[in-house]
């Protein structure tokens, strides 16, 4: 463990606080129906840097990360990605969709085609790539997580490690600034879990943007420059991960990392 | 999924065990379990196997070995006496040599009615062309189009030395076919829309509006559709306007083939589970492209049984159009026997119309299962 947290600490990626913040989330506020899911959420992720988002289920977290891309929309407040606002402006929706790539838990995978055209179809059709630089992409990205030799078959025929790696593939194939991982691992069978994460470990090793949502601790250690702790809608505390883990400041959050490692 | 397993694991894979022993497999052990298991079981089997043969004897005594094949041509057109005489005991095929022209082809001219022959055989090449993935592109659509003139210029005539033909002598098979074909090829294109803007969030009065229109149509029956497009409609009509009484009868089976697909096809859109369409905006896939690439492609292969369900039903539905006076295949038949020569020769007519009517339902049938296989293999869950 020792050895892989010194590994992470001394890349070269260190998150660029001079840049403009990639993402900035300013008092969101979200309501289904009557239920209060997001509350004044506010949060900054630097360019190149890691985020780890974690808290008990039904904290808004998933909901919270949904609003970046905006498959939710946020009723109050303001979300500035990229330095575009979120609004109801499709042109706006476009180009933060195209910066950012999005791996869900269910991983998502175009049943009906191959792994190859899952990765190819966004980049010929929303970045107008020719099919065969389109290919050469897609072929290069799988061949980063280590599945080349699967590019034929469809995704009924992988196991759900693979499956969610090409789901990674086909977002960088989008050649995103910031990816989003909504419990990349939740769904996944537990030996199948390590080939997920170490595909992770590589990306965030590149200096990619990542906010992550998971409940992968060690994932945290290893990568995260900063954990978020969420609860019932609300961002509680936050810190780098090894201070937020040896020393909580707050009660809801000791009682949640009890329960985890109680679990684990 | 358990073979990527495995190979995963790097370990070989278990050896089957030899052949299943004989009395678990084969038709004999399958009888023996399905048919007669037990005594009751096998008292069942009996009685229906004497029924089955007893029927399909009776079928092939009157169908075939009593059957008046031909009758001689007298004075007054044929002499139908050795048909009269075996009415009851066997079947007078004679009846459907002299009148299938008219069963196929209704009033159209005599002499010409090799045109609406013609239009049949390009109908089923057109068919058996569109079924065929490998010809599923662009130029298939143009395909159509020129078929379609061609089909028009046959059937009217008119121009090419063809001698014009009204539609009102139109009739038999080439009618079925033209209702059926152009009604689902229309009414299909238009169930994919409505089924798409009644599960629209953004745009609610598309939504209302395709949510009224289902309702409405599937709400009457297609008969009284057909005596509105036929009757009621032409009262609208500005003073000597005057649409052609098929093209009307056709409008009305296109939206109402139209209003039971939508339904179909909202079903597969339903059943798609939701992250598809969120994997495709996350990827920045705009709402047509979307809908086209991700969305459709599967919602509709999940739908292909109960599509073909409505398809074949449609296809029977166009006999219908014989209530407001238009001689489709079914109508032709039944007007073929009202000969005072050949009356009393309905069950003829009637088997020979039923087997026409099996084979197309039968090869759409047929044909959905193959693609459904075909896709199937393809995809593999």
């Amino acid at each position: 463990m020792s050895t892989a947290m010194d590994m992470a600490q001394g890349a070269t990626h260190a998150p660029d606080a001079s840049a403009p913040p990639a993402i900035v989330l300013d008092k969101v506020n979200k309501w289904y129906g009557s239920m209060h899911v997001l509350r004044d959420v506010s949060m900054t992720v630097a360019e190149k840097e890691r985020v780890v988002v974690c808290g008990p289920s039904g904290s808004g977290k998933s909901t919270m990360i949904r609003c970046i891309n905006r498959l939710e929309t946020h009723q109050e407040g303001r979300i500035v990605v990229d330095g575009t606002e979120l609004t109801d402006d499709l042109r706006s929706l476009d180009t933060i969709r195209r910066e950012v790539g999005m791996v869900f838990q269910s991983f998502n995978l175009f049943p009906h085609l191959t792994i190859l055209e899952n990765c190819t179809l966004a980049p010929i059709w929303v970045r107008k790539m020719p099919k065969a630089e389109a290919e050469e992409l897609a072929m290069y990205y799988l061949g980063r997580v280590k599945i080349p030799e699967q590019a034929k078959k469809y995704p009924g025929q992988l196991s759900g490690g693979q499956q969610q790696r090409v789901a990674i593939a086909r977002a960088l194939c989008m050649k995103p600034k910031i990816m989003l991982f909504d419990e990349p691992t939740s769904a996944l069978d537990p030996e199948m879990i390590k080939e997920v994460l170490d595909t992770m470990v590589t990306l965030a090793e590149s200096g990619m943007t990542m906010v992550c949502v998971t409940h992968e601790m060690g994932f945290a250690r290893q990568v995260a420059d900063r954990v978020v702790f969420m609860d019932r809608g609300e961002v509680v505390e936050s810190g780098p991960p090894t201070r937020m883990f040896e020393d909580p400041q707050t009660d809801r959050l000791k009682l949640f990392l009890s329960q985890i490692l109680r679990g684990h | 999924m358990a073979e990527a397993n495995i190979a995963a694991a790097g370990a070989a894979p278990l050896p089957a065990r030899e052949r299943p022993p004989a009395n678990i497999v084969g038709p004999v052990a399958w009888a023996r379990t399905n048919l007669f298991s037990t005594w009751w079981s096998t008292a069942i089997t009996l009685v229906l196997l004497y029924l089955i043969l007893r029927a399909g004897w009776g079928f092939i005594s009157w169908g075939l070995i009593h059957a008046v094949w031909t009758v001689p041509q007298g004075a007054n057109g044929p002499d139908t006496s050795s048909c009269r005489a075996a009415i009851g005991i066997g079947a007078c095929w004679a009846a459907i040599g002299e009148k299938y022209r008219f069963m196929l082809f209704g009033f159209y001219p005599f002499s010409q009615q090799w045109r609406p022959a013609i239009v049949v055989l390009l109908f089923v090449g057109l068919f058996l062309i569109s079924a065929n993935r490998r010809f599923w592109r662009k130029e298939l659509a143009l395909i159509w189009i020129v078929t379609m003139i061609v089909i028009g210029v046959l059937m009217w005539g008119g121009i090419l030395g063809l001698p014009h033909v009204a539609q009102d002598q139109w009739g038999g098979l080439p009618i079925t076919l033209i209702l059926a074909t152009f009604g689902l090829a229309l009414a299909f294109p238009l169930s994919v829309f409505v089924a798409l803007g009644r599960r629209s969030t953004k745009l609610p009065a598309v939504k209302m509006l395709c949510v009224a229109y289902v309702e409405l149509i599937r709400g009457v029956p297609l008969i009284s559709l057909l005596f509105m497009a036929s009757v009621m409609f032409p009262l609208f009509l500005p003073e000597g306007m005057d649409i052609d009484k098929l093209l009307r009868a056709q409008v009305a089976i296109i939206l109402f083939a139209g209003a039971y697909l939508a339904e179909v096809v909202r079903a597969g859109l339903q059943a798609l589970p939701k992250g598809q369409g969120e994997a495709a905006d996350a990827l920045g896939l705009s709402y047509w492209k979307k809908t086209f690439l991700i969305i459709l492609p599967q919602a509709l292969r999940l739908v292909i049984p109960p599509l073909v369900n409505t398809f074949i039903g449609f296809f029977k539905d166009t006999s219908l159009v014989l209530i407001i006076g238009i001689f489709d295949l079914l109508k032709s038949g039944i007007t073929a026997i009202a000969d005072p020569n050949w009356q009393g020769f309905g069950n003829e007519m009637y088997v020979t119309l039923a087997i026409i009517y099996f084979v197309f339902c039968f090869a759409m049938s047929k044909y959905s299962r193959g693609l459904e296989r075909e896709l199937d293999r393809a995809r593999r869950r």
